[in-house]
């Protein structure tokens, strides 16, 4: 099995990355993006069986940091 | 009076944080990062500047779950002492021993320059040896310095004497111009700013001479 864990920044915290995309978007004639927000997608084989409840500890223990960012598990 | 510095894959400050121990009077062990304990009766740990692991997933975040941190992290919870510099700052938000987190520079640039500071809180361990509001040139040297703390934190930091440094031309976008910051004990310091890269004059800036030797000094009169 896989997982998909998406980690992003947390509503409030300043994205100084995706801010510097914003711009490049416009700077290409791409009027009107109002925000972007860069994040990054981690995925994990697994074996069979393997429960949410470990992913969110690897997510809590290393794959994000909860002071600054929010993450999403999708098992597929 | 015992240092150790710890040494990751892709550490690039040990040698120079090393020598700025040594030239202070502390006797200085070298620690690899896979070894789960530390030498015995070290006093202070030095976590040095550097790319531990890459910066792969995000700067810091590797090293703070090595063998060597969780013995870093048992070491300041009896109270020790630890400096972690620029990449060591890094390491200790992710550890959680400071408070807080670095992102990458509001510029996106990478920053490698001497920049003011002043001392903002000179009554620890660590900072006794500079006035109170001095203020001092150090060098910095990143990319992902911008500290970030919600109002709420950034707030306590500066009620409790919390915030060690603070830059006076704010380079990299810090929350509050925040260049470092101590543990609720004040034994535990994270800075962005190297102070290992000016311990004499022929560096370009003495200043970081001081917070060593305060630190060795403490040890020695205690």
């Amino acid at each position: 099995m896989k997982a998909r864990v998406h980690v992003m920044l947390k509503e409030g915290v300043l994205d100084p990355q995706g801010e510097a995309v914003r711009h490049a978007l416009g700077a290409l004639g791409f009027d009107g993006v109002g925000g972007v927000r860069q994040g990054k997608v981690i995925e994990l084989d697994l074996p069979e069986g393997t429960t949410e409840e470990t992913v969110t500890q690897m997510c809590e223990q290393l794959l994000a940091n909860t002071v600054i960012e929010k993450y999403e598990i999708e098992l597929v | 009076m015992r240092a150790a510095v710890i040494t990751f894959p892709g550490s690039n400050c040990d040698r120079d944080l090393a020598v700025a121990f040594q030239s202070a009077g502390a006797e200085v062990v070298r620690v690899w990062h896979k070894d789960a304990e530390l030498p015995a009766n070290v006093d202070v740990i030095g976590i040095p500047g550097g790319f531990s692991f890459g910066d792969y997933l995000r700067c810091g975040a590797i090293a703070a779950n090595s063998p060597v941190c969780r013995a870093v992290v048992d070491h300041a919870n009896r109270g020790g002492y630890v400096l972690g510099i620029c990449n060591g700052f890094q390491v200790l938000t992710e550890t959680r021993l400071v408070p807080g987190a670095l992102i990458r520079n509001t510029n996106l640039k990478f920053v490698c320059k001497p920049v003011g500071l002043k001392v903002e809180n000179a009554e620890t361990d660590f900072t006794s040896g500079y006035a109170a509001g001095a203020e001092i040139t150090i060098p910095v040297a990143h990319h992902d310095g911008n500290y970030r703390a919600d109002d709420e934190l950034l707030a306590r930091l500066q009620g409790e004497g919390q915030v060690a440094f603070t830059y006076t031309d704010n380079p990299n976008g810090s929350a509050g111009d925040i260049a470092g910051v101590f543990s609720e004990n004040r034994r535990v310091l994270g800075m962005m700013p190297h102070p290992e890269r000016a311990i004499e004059p022929l560096q370009g800036s003495a200043d970081g001479q001081a917070l060593f030797r305060t630190l060795i000094d403490g040890f020695v009169s205690a």
